[in-house]
């Protein structure tokens, strides 16, 4: 029975030629430790249709990128900080002058902690209240739709999706939390309280609002094969990237 | 020129969260009747290795290594150095 299930999985997946793919080009950047780098470009080519290239940490991003994406993993082991190592990595000078453009830059657990201790994005992620690795099933609440990884999506739309992550507590002063609320920062807030994040805050974007990072991982929850609860939501994050692109381009 | 070992402490900022030293303290110190120890807190000791002239350049090029490099998180944490010659 499971067998059947598997197979018949695996033949509604259709391959799609990548010369046959949409032209919005998307670096994806890997890090030493970096391990959700090939699920995030498997959902940006085989189940969005983008045209997705991997960057080593120590090269340089192309100035004719469309979008840039720091997947999740544990870079440099975690040492010291998370991402807090990974920051001073050679690329990340190119994301900076890329944000500075407008391009579209999405970190997801793991990046999003490169991108806060960067400097690109505002706080820092501190370790879980439980202390404890958490990696389970949680639900976001979006908050703002502005960005490039959100249009498509409503406010206060719930979406189901995955956290798994040891420092994924968001902590900013409270001037600070006060300037991300007025300029409409927080991009995801936790349904419940999750970890500890202050007002349990789940991803935030810059002023700009073409910088997004999110704790929870969309690249795994994008494919009913492996969503048990909803895909479409987070598929939604995909969708606006492309819309995003296309509607600049 | 003389080398020092340079010992630099990151620790939470007052007013900010320390589930680490709260569990050390509720679920360990206090759960074997130490009921005198009212506060602990945790950290990370990073410990420099540095030729400089005196103690003072020694602490005070290996703050600016912590600074400039976000060695600690300014937002939510501090540190404190102490030289010593080896």
């Amino acid at each position: 029975m499971k067998i059947s299930k598997i197979k018949a999985c695996h033949q509604e997946i259709k391959f799609i030629p990548r010369n046959q793919r949409q032209i919005v080009k998307v670096g994806v950047i890997v890090f030493p430790g970096s391990n959700c780098d090939r699920d995030m470009y498997h959902v940006l080519t085989d189940v969005f249709k983008l045209k997705a290239e991997f960057f080593w940490h120590e090269k340089n991003l192309p100035k004719n990128i469309d979008a840039v994406v720091l997947p999740g993993g544990f870079s440099y082991g975690d040492r010291l900080r998370a991402g807090v190592i990974a920051a001073h990595s050679p690329i990340i000078s190119d994301v900076k002058k890329l944000s500075e453009k407008g391009i579209p830059i999405l970190g997801v657990c793991n990046g999003f902690q490169i991108l806060v201790e960067s400097g690109l994005l505002p706080g820092v992620l501190l370790k879980n209240e439980s202390l404890n690795f958490m990696c389970e099933w949680t639900n976001l609440i979006v908050n703002n739709n502005k960005t490039p990884f959100t249009r498509k999506l409503k406010i206060n739309q719930k979406i189901p999706i995955p956290i798994a992550n040891g420092e994924g507590r968001y902590f900013v002063d409270n001037k600070t939390l006060s300037q991300l609320k007025k300029n409409n920062q927080i991009v995801f807030s936790y349904e419940n309280k999750v970890n500890g994040s202050i007002s349990q805050i789940a991803g935030v974007c810059n002023s700009d609002e073409n910088v997004v990072g999110m704790m929870p991982h969309p690249e795994r929850a994008s494919e009913k094969e492996i969503n048990p609860i909803d895909h479409k939501p987070s598929s939604l994050i995909f969708e606006s990237l492309i819309e995003s692109v296309g509607m600049k381009n | 020129m003389p080398n020092f070992q340079v010992s630099v402490v990151i620790e939470n900022k007052p007013g900010i969260s320390d589930p680490e030293g709260d569990t050390i303290l509720n679920d360990l110190v206090l759960k074997a009747k130490n009921t005198n120890i009212t506060k602990i807190h945790s950290g990370t000791i990073l410990k420099f290795s540095i030729a400089e002239k005196n103690e003072k350049s020694a602490k005070d090029k290996v703050i600016k290594i912590c600074d400039e490099l976000r060695i600690y998180n300014p937002l939510v944490s501090k540190v404190t150095a102490t030289a010593e010659k080896v």
